[in-house]
């Protein structure tokens, strides 16, 4: 039926390049292509001349000029005295601090939100249906301010905690308080502290690791990974005589005891906060922009996870759920090992994109005065220097590369739990 | 801080069609109203009223410059910007000044290509502490969290004066004057630091300001003062002389009141020229020859325009201090109108 209607290669004409269907849609593809490649060449040149005709060209020197400003929130030491580029640096941190509590508690609550808006009990899926409903259709900036205004408003000043008429006090003896500047707990110490690396010399960059923390998290882990090797040795032996050794003793022994003893080692102790002139000093001061930037992109967030993880749930076909059920599987247990594991192929690609999207939201952090790179770099460091588009195209550079790097990680997260096909 | 985004891509826009504008002054008339940059809201230098009208002190040089250029002292568009977004809107030509308690620096000057026309309110910074919390100087403030807008040179003046002191504080970065406000009320900072006039207006906006006391010391010198684009000088000398046509004013004695009787001609040379019976001074800046009567008709001379918004008689209650005529002891001087 076909007919040939293959073209004489040397017949080739430039005018079938417009009238043979064959050639028309590349033609018209790089004509496009070209079109956009001057378009965008023209506004790129466009704003260096005139960024040089203003006496502005681009330049990055600031950044090595002192920043002059102070930061409170700092996770490395910075002072004043220190440069733009550390500022950045320090509010960079700041930004991970918080997408990194935001992507955890937004995950942990989102799950059980979305499985309890799938829960027979009626009370449980209505709350959970208003609560997503509410908090996915209101503006994130929004929550950020009430959540903030909340803790400015109805939270006691440090000074009621003051004298003997003092109208608040901390709570767990003493050791936690909560006030409208933020949230003060207690703070780990050493008696006998191994010290700090320090890297990157005396560069902007420079960072200095705790090695105690180093240590105690390598023998945690440890601890975790040989629990893990037990819990296999336990399978085994099932597998073999049919009977499951009692393991947990042995998971807590190993966990809890080598970190236990290192801790008394290193000398651990608890500094407490205590109201000491115009504030509280020691423990560490969880700031009231924090805390309200946390909550809300957590609380924000989770409702979107929570429909994923239930659109995940409702993916897996209910022949699983009836399966599991008839092997005489408990519903908590259906939940955790048939449902769920399954349910993850379709959960985590769209994670991903919430992941990145608080990560991205918490660039509102300025208007609570949680000083994030936006606020340092995109903010002071914009207005006291002037260089609006070199700070503004490093600040797009540093979220590009964010969030690239955490669809990174979940992408390899994602292949790991994908179902091997055979 | 989306806003600050979008205002960069209208500056990048902006730069993109700068090369091609033709003076501001042009663009002015051809217009027909005059875009000003004032604060977001600062009661006695620039707030709306009941009425929604903008008054105040920075509001009435925006004014004036309208009604100079303009005739017409309502002609204006007045654009709130914060401490971060103002530059942004003067250099990308959303405004064509700013009068926005803007400290005039070296590298606002020479490195942000601004051109200060004047000073009109010599300040300095302070801090306003609550009376109960028993602080008579700023350098008892060891530990104290501040409240400071952010993106101003107060913060940099704060890094400084407490680095310099020895003396450790928790800063609290607000957007605006009112945010800072919530905050010291409720007690979640301890002090409030800006300019001294500032503090003195955001006092006056408390439901009882007897509370609250400003410390005595003064860290830094705030020249605050009008400010125009870099590189156009017609539109700068406009705005320069409006302003200098007021303080010349109160240093004549012309006045609201005896401002018609003035300019139907006087023996002082220097008055007739001022209020263009004499020689071609409105010509030469590309104005009517009764510019200067124009912009004096809109609030008067510059001690009435301070009396009438921050003066002794006004709840903010400011002093003319340094900004009295430089014959009564003040630095306010105007060169001549010759």
């Amino acid at each position: 039926m076909t007919v040939s209607a293959d073209p004489d290669k040397a017949s080739f004409k430039p005018a079938m390049l417009i009238y043979d269907t064959r050639y028309r849609s590349m033609t018209i593809q790089i004509f496009v292509l070209i079109a956009f490649i001057i378009f965008v060449f023209w506004l790129i040149n466009n704003t260096i001349t005139n960024l040089f005709e203003l006496g502005k060209p681009i330049e990055f020197r600031f950044l090595s000029e002192p920043a002059s400003y102070d930061i409170n929130q700092r996770l490395i030491e910075y002072s004043s005295r220190d440069t733009h580029l550390r500022a950045s640096f320090v509010g960079l941190l700041n930004t991970l601090v918080v997408a990194a509590l935001g992507c955890i508690t937004a995950t942990v609550l989102g799950v059980f939100i979305g499985i309890g808006r799938l829960s027979k009990n009626w009370i449980v899926s209505k709350i959970m249906a208003v609560y997503v409903e509410v908090f996915r259709n209101v503006p994130v900036l929004l929550w950020i301010l009430l959540a903030m205004a909340i803790m400015i408003e109805s939270l006691p000043a440090p000074k009621a905690f003051r004298g003997d008429t003092a109208t608040a006090s901390m709570y767990l003896s003493d050791s936690v308080a909560f006030t409208n500047r933020g949230v003060y707990i207690p703070e780990p110490l050493f008696n006998n502290p191994i010290g700090d690396i320090s890297l990157f010399g005396t560069s902007s960059m420079r960072f200095d690791v705790s090695l105690d923390l180093l240590v105690i998290l390598i023998v945690f882990f440890g601890g975790i990974f040989t629990s893990f090797k037990i819990k296999k040795w336990a399978d085994r032996t099932q597998n073999i005589t049919g009977v499951r050794p009692t393991t947990w003793y042995l998971k807590a022994l190993v966990i809890l005891v080598p970190t236990l003893v290192l801790l008394w080692a290193l000398g651990f102790y608890l500094g407490y906060a205590e109201l000491k002139g115009f504030n509280f000093k020691g423990g560490t001061h969880l700031r009231n922009s924090l805390i309200a930037l946390w909550i809300a992109l957590s609380l924000y967030t989770a409702a979107f996870i929570a429909e994923i993880v239930r659109a995940g749930i409702l993916a897996v076909s209910s022949g699983q759920n009836e399966a599991a059920a008839s092997l005489g599987l408990r519903p908590g247990r259906i939940m955790s090992l048939v449902i769920l594991p399954q349910a993850l192929r379709v959960i985590v690609p769209p994670l991903i994109s919430n992941y990145l999207n608080l990560t991205k939201n918490s660039s509102l952090a300025i208007a609570v005065g949680y000083m994030d790179v936006t606020g340092t770099l995109g903010g002071i460091t914009l207005n006291q220097t002037g260089r609006e588009l070199e700070c503004i195209l490093m600040l797009m550079l540093v979220y590009w590369i964010l969030s690239l790097s955490i669809s990174a990680v979940m992408n390899w997260y994602n292949n790991s739990v994908k179902l091997v096909e055979r | 801080m989306k806003t600050s985004f979008v205002l960069s891509g209208v500056t990048i826009a902006g730069l993109a069609a700068g090369a091609a504008v033709a003076g501001t002054l042009d663009d002015v008339k051809a217009r027909g109203t005059l875009n000003c940059g004032v604060s977001t809201g600062l009661t006695g230098f620039a707030a709306p009223n009941a009425s929604g009208e903008w008054e105040g002190f920075d509001v009435t040089m925006c004014r004036a410059v309208a009604a100079a250029v303009l005739d017409d002292a309502n002609a204006v568009q007045f654009v709130p910007t914060t401490g971060k977004t103002r530059f942004t809107a003067l250099s990308s030509g959303e405004i064509d000044m700013l009068a926005r308690n803007t400290t005039w620096t070296f590298s606002r000057d020479v490195d942000l290509k601004f051109e200060f026309v004047g000073v009109n309110y010599y300040d300095g910074q302070g801090f306003m502490v609550p009376a109960d919390l028993g602080v008579s100087s700023a350098k008892e403030l060891d530990g104290a969290t501040v409240c400071i807008q952010t993106g101003t040179t107060t913060e940099l003046n704060l890094a400084d004066f407490f680095r310099s002191n020895n003396i450790s504080y928790e800063p609290v970065p607000t957007e605006t004057n009112a945010e800072s406000q919530q905050q010291l009320l409720a007690g979640a900072c301890d002090v409030f630091t800006t300019d001294a006039s500032g503090l003195a207006a955001t006092r006056a906006t408390f439901e009882s300001p007897g509370d609250w006391v400003v410390l005595p010391e003064i860290i830094s010198k705030e020249p605050l003062g009008p400010l125009v684009r870099h590189g156009d000088n017609a539109w700068g000398d406009v705005v320069r002389w409006t302003l200098n046509a007021l303080i010349t004013a109160e240093e004549l004695g012309v006045t609201s009141a005896n401002m018609a009787e003035m300019a139907s001609g006087t023996n002082n040379p220097e008055i007739n020229r001022l209020m263009g019976t004499e020689g071609t001074l409105g010509e030469m800046l590309g104005l009517s020859a009764d510019w200067a009567q124009k912009a004096l008709s809109v609030g008067g001379n510059y001690g009435e325009v301070f009396e009438a918004n921050i003066g002794e008689a006004t709840p903010i209650g400011l002093a003319r201090g340094l900004n009295a005529q430089w014959k009564d002891g003040g630095l306010i001087y105007s060169p001549p109108f010759r």
